[in-house]
């Protein structure tokens, strides 16, 4: 079947309301940021501002959101350092690849807004105390915390309103930081990896090494990325028209990747929290059926790329079994860091890690110019080294080498 | 026999909860109500079902976001209890209701549900967490929600064989990593003790350990005994049953 591109950006210019505005003065929301500032006046909480130097973006009623490039806290995901971890692995090449100053810490926890989506086991005073003790560590080294999970991102987001809005969730966390030795600190952006990258997208294009201008993409934006406390998303005229979010498709046009729209694009992948842990059926089923299926019959992409731990997992994992049912699945699913680290020459195999995805990528490799089979070849040669006991770890010189 | 049938409760289970007191509904309901969060979730209901059309779920079960935050709103006690055990669990938790033109996040409210029938040790929180158990373990004890060592062939069959292979070579996969906090395998990355000593505070003092007891207190005393053992060894003197 051949690609089908909707073209939606000129539909959604030729039907954008008169009375459409995209100034801050227009916005339906607060600006948190006021009640932030106000309440470092009166002393009841610190803020942590965002480091120079910083990149400024546009969120989607137009107000401007400070990316700070470097200086950075990463505050990792549980899906993608368990499961696929050259999700993280890619961002931090890109860190070092820049000469960007960061910290992967190990005084981080969880923002455990997994387990709390799924089984409701927490309430609102310790997942805020969960926030504001991973802020404060952060904070304790001097770097700004850069949020690698979705879900994190978005329910940081929820923790700031409820911090900001009511005064006994602030009085408990100012206890219990009280008790740890730790300093009531927020901070003043939640910034999202895949917003770093975006900002950081005409330098990586600078650099891009790996021609990807034939590929056709299509793009799943993770719902607790634009759908929870939707205001501070990334949101540009020139993409969408500002209609939809911008990330990913930001970064993606920038290394010359066609984008494969489809219909569904608003749809969740079916993670479901719970359901992808003890009720996979219904992850399986809506990610082929309402995601997968679509984007094949619509635009029949060379890869899905997304930006979150969740999606990647349940649009990637659930490919098998559909395969298994006829379905019509087969596209590989990567994140945008790995998109962005494999234009820029990034091993497939040391840094992307992608042995730890499922569904089949070497065409996809191919495409690119890349020999999969020559670049597995490498990577087990690592793998013997480590095995022979040459050394214990791959280090990042080994990735480059 | 007149029946007025706008008296009647909406129930379409058959009667199931008929013996449970009213004042036992209610009191669970107000329970929800008086959570701090209550009324930044809920302002009523143009009932336009635009959280419907948006809702995962409502495409794979009998569920509807729209439904509970009418039930909530309308202050139907009966409908409320009902939705709070037969329906709350199917919410994929995505919040694409919150596209709500009301501004209405039915997903914040059923998340607000759901702590109550876990707080409350409801029979249908219990079985729509069966076998999750593990999962709150390794987040309540380690920090970290999944780990390698989860990627088992027996937990993952519908995955297929590649989790055999990752499975087969996990230890040697993750030296193969260069960031150094990765090379963990019962972790999803390397938390150090003071940090985990500090999240085991946070449950102590916002009373989580509480809710576990009532949802599983099998998985309760095996927690306990974890941290209490952990926070002694770290000078501190708590107690989680108290």
């Amino acid at each position: 079947m051949g690609q089908q591109v909707i073209p939606v950006e000129e539909l959604i210019k030729s039907q954008k309301k008169p009375g459409f505005k995209y100034t801050p003065e227009e916005a339906p929301t607060e600006d948190y940021r006021d009640i932030l500032f106000q309440l470092e006046k009166e002393g009841e909480l610190e803020v942590l501002r965002v480091p120079e130097p910083y990149v400024e973006v546009t969120t989607k009623y137009g107000r401007k959101k400070k990316i700070p490039l470097e200086h950075t806290w990463h505050h990792k995901s549980c899906g993608q350092c368990g499961h696929i971890p050259g999700y993280s692995t890619s961002i931090f090449w890109l860190n070092r690849q820049f000469g960007f100053d960061y910290v992967d810490p190990s005084d981080q926890t969880s923002c455990t807004a997994w387990n709390y989506y799924a089984s409701a086991t927490s309430n609102a005073e310790a997942q805020a105390a969960v926030a504001v003790r991973n802020f404060a560590a952060a904070a304790e080294t001097g770097r700004f915390p850069l949020i690698h999970c979705g879900t994190s991102f978005g329910h940081y987001k929820e923790v700031r309103h409820e911090l900001l809005h009511h005064h006994q969730v602030r009085r408990k966390v100012r206890e219990i930081m009280e008790r740890l030795g730790k300093r009531l600190v927020f901070p003043e952006e939640i910034v999202h990896y895949s917003e770093w990258v975006y900002a950081i997208r005409d330098r990586i294009a600078e650099r891009q090494v790996i021609d990807m201008s034939a590929i056709v993409a299509s793009v799943h934006p993770a719902c607790h990325y634009h759908k929870l406390v939707e205001e501070d998303a990334i949101y540009d005229p020139e993409i969408y028209g500002a209609q939809r979010t911008a990330i990913v498709t930001g970064t993606l046009k920038a290394l010359g990747i066609q984008i494969g729209e489809y219909s569904s694009w608003y749809d969740c992948c079916g993670f479901g929290f719970r359901h992808i842990l003890v009720s996979r059926d219904f992850s399986r089923s809506f990610a082929v059926q309402r995601k997968i299926e679509v984007m094949k019959e619509e635009a029949d992409p060379d890869i899905v790329v997304t930006h979150d731990t969740g999606c990647v997992t349940t649009l990637d994992q659930s490919q098998f079994a559909g395969k298994a049912h006829g379905k019509k699945v087969g596209i590989p699913v990567m994140s945008d860091s790995q998109i962005a680290a494999l234009a820029m020459g990034a091993h497939p195999y040391k840094v992307l890690q992608l042995h730890w995805h499922n569904t089949e990528n070497r065409p996809f490799l191919e495409k690119l110019g890349i020999d999969p089979e020559e670049k597995w070849r490498e990577f087990e040669d690592a793998l013997e080294k480590l095995k022979r006991g040459e050394k214990h770890y791959l280090t990042w010189e080994d990735a480059d080498a | 026999m007149n029946v007025d049938i706008n008296s009647m409760p909406l129930d379409l289970t058959g009667g199931k909860y008929r013996d449970i007191p009213y004042e036992e509904k209610e009191r669970l309901f107000n329970e929800v109500k008086a959570d701090v969060r209550f009324h930044d979730v809920l302002y009523g209901c143009y009932e336009c079902g635009v959280c419907v059309a948006a809702c995962p779920s409502a495409r794979f079960y009998d569920f509807s976001p729209r439904v509970i935050a009418q039930a909530v709103a309308r202050e139907d006690v009966e409908l409320v209890y009902i939705l709070m055990n037969d329906s709350i669990w199917d919410c994929s938790q995505c919040f694409s209701c919150d596209r709500c033109p009301r501004g209405n996040s039915p997903g914040g409210l059923i998340t607000l549900m759901r702590e109550v029938a876990v707080r409350n040790g409801l029979e249908s929180a219990k079985e729509a967490l069966e076998g999750y158990g593990r999962i709150i373990y390794k987040i309540m004890s380690t920090g970290t929600q999944v780990s390698p060592d989860m990627l088992q062939p027996n937990a993952f069959p519908d995955w297929g064989h590649h989790v055999n292979e990752i499975a087969d070579n996990l230890d040697l996969w993750r030296r193969a990593l260069p960031p150094e906090t990765l090379h963990t395998v019962e972790t999803g990355w390397s938390v150090s003790e003071k940090t985990i000593i500090e999240l085991y505070l946070i449950w102590h003092m916002t009373g989580v350990m509480d809710m576990i007891k009532e949802i599983d207190e099998g998985l309760f005393m095996i927690l306990q005994d974890v941290m209490e053992e952990r926070l002694e060894d770290a000078g501190y003197d708590v107690t989680f049953d108290e």
